[in-house]
């Protein structure tokens, strides 16, 4: 591995559209500097999400942080989205370049 | 009965849904349908509206938006007390049937104008006006007894949601340029209406045949609520019209904007604020049943009856 590359933690965060206005200000809570979202698709417990209208549509949300910050939000959206929410959640390492700005 | 064309496109939508046809049409083409027929039926009721005294309707607006609190509370007693439906799924139910439907009310518009019924603009008023009220009397309804809400974040998800935005937004723009100013733009937002209507009918007939597979999994209790329900709020729509000394035209208008339920503000604000709430059993409902009844049989039912009302209590 180069020098200049950290290791750092990628949360993605597959859920319904409707949480994304709920969700980004705890995403800053919790301490992520900065996050991803695309348009997502897809079929899981909560059978097909065609994304042909809002209520049907998914968005993937992307946060790279470091260890603790990751715990944060894994703890955060497991005790108060799990529940009532279509959600997937999960946590990789990633080789990062400028580690600072994570 | 003779369909309105668009109304077949809905139906076709529907069929393309049954079917599994491989028809899709992009989000983004939804998104902007909707905005278009937003922003044009504000804009329509905002020339009207520049007709009118606006003091004049400050009465009949407390009347109509007074009298619509009556069907969420029924609703919810009803979903509760007949089919013992949980709090929070009745309370979400409740808050669907008590909003409404802004294309349901631009169906009628069109079924209105077809058979040159007239109906005044200002009914654009209230069906901004009603959008709301519903809505927190479900969330009220939901946390009765248990727990705060977080009524900023639903007032603001509600009141800076686009439907809002662009159906009060093109009022006040249609208002302030009147029927001279806003002349130069009668092409896109008025002639190519229905068009648009078309459109869009289509792409809910695709996502209402969605729906109805959830619904069917629910039991035959709600099918009957959302058939039932628009009836009985349509009857309560015409009644309150004759209080109110309308037209048959404002009547129908008015029958239907109580008879509909929401399916684009509703859904993202009960998601917000009642997220225990099964958004299948909600949506299911009031798009896979209550909208293609009101679509296909309530709007020339709630003419025939505001007709027979007309001569009954003449």
């Amino acid at each position: 591995m180069s020098p200049a590359v950290t290791l750092r933690k990628l949360v993605t965060i597959v859920c319904e559209a409707d949480m994304e206005s709920a969700l980004l200000p705890e995403l800053a809570r919790v301490g992520a500097r900065g996050y991803t979202i695309t348009e997502a698709r897809g079929q899981g417990a909560r059978g097909v999400r065609d994304g042909a209208w809002r209520a049907s549509s998914n968005i993937r949300i992307e946060v790279l942080c470091d260890a603790q910050v990751a715990d944060a939000l894994v703890d955060m959206l497991q005790a108060r989205y799990y529940a009532d929410f279509g959600m997937v959640v999960f946590v990789a390492d990633v080789a990062v370049l400028r580690p600072a700005k994570f | 009965m003779s369909f309105e064309p668009v109304i077949l496109f809905f139906m076709l939508g529907l069929l393309a849904g049954v079917l599994r046809s491989d028809l899709k049409i992009p989000g983004v083409v939804y998104e902007a349908l909707s905005i278009f027929l937003l922003l044009a039926i504000g804009m329509k009721g905002g020339v009207e509206l520049a007709r009118h005294s606006l003091l004049d309707l400050a009465l009949p607006a407390a009347v109509v938006v007074g009298v619509a609190l009556v069907i969420p509370l029924a609703a919810f007693r009803v979903l509760r007390v007949v089919g013992r439906l949980s709090q929070p799924d009745a309370a979400s139910i409740a808050a669907h049937y008590g909003s409404v439907s802004v294309v349901t009310f631009a169906v009628a518009s069109s079924y209105l104008a077809s058979r040159a019924l007239p109906a005044d603009g200002y009914m654009t008023v209230f069906l901004a006006l009603l959008e709301l009220p519903a809505l927190l009397v479900g969330v009220f309804l939901a946390r009765r007894g248990q727990g705060a809400v977080r009524w900023k974040a639903l007032l603001h998800e509600v009141l800076a949601g686009k439907s809002i935005v662009l159906l009060a937004g093109g009022l006040l723009i249609g208002w302030l340029a009147g029927p001279q100013g806003i002349q130069p733009l009668d092409r896109v937002f008025f002639d190519l209406f229905k068009g648009m209507l078309a459109f869009f009918l289509l792409e809910m007939g695709l996502v209402a045949a969605g729906r109805l597979a959830d619904l069917r999994r629910a039991g035959p209790f709600l099918l009957i609520f959302a058939i039932g329900m628009p009836i009985c709020a349509g009857l309560l729509g015409l009644l309150t019209a004759r209080l109110l000394d309308f037209s048959v035209g404002n009547s129908i208008l008015l029958a239907t904007l109580y008879a509909s339920a929401s399916y684009i503000a509703a859904p993202a604000a009960m998601r917000i604020a009642v997220p225990e709430a099964n958004p299948a059993l909600s949506i299911g409902a009031s798009l896979g049943v209550t909208f293609p009844f009101n679509l296909i049989a309530g709007i020339p039912l709630y003419h025939w009856l505001a007709t027979y009302l007309k001569g009954a209590l003449a």
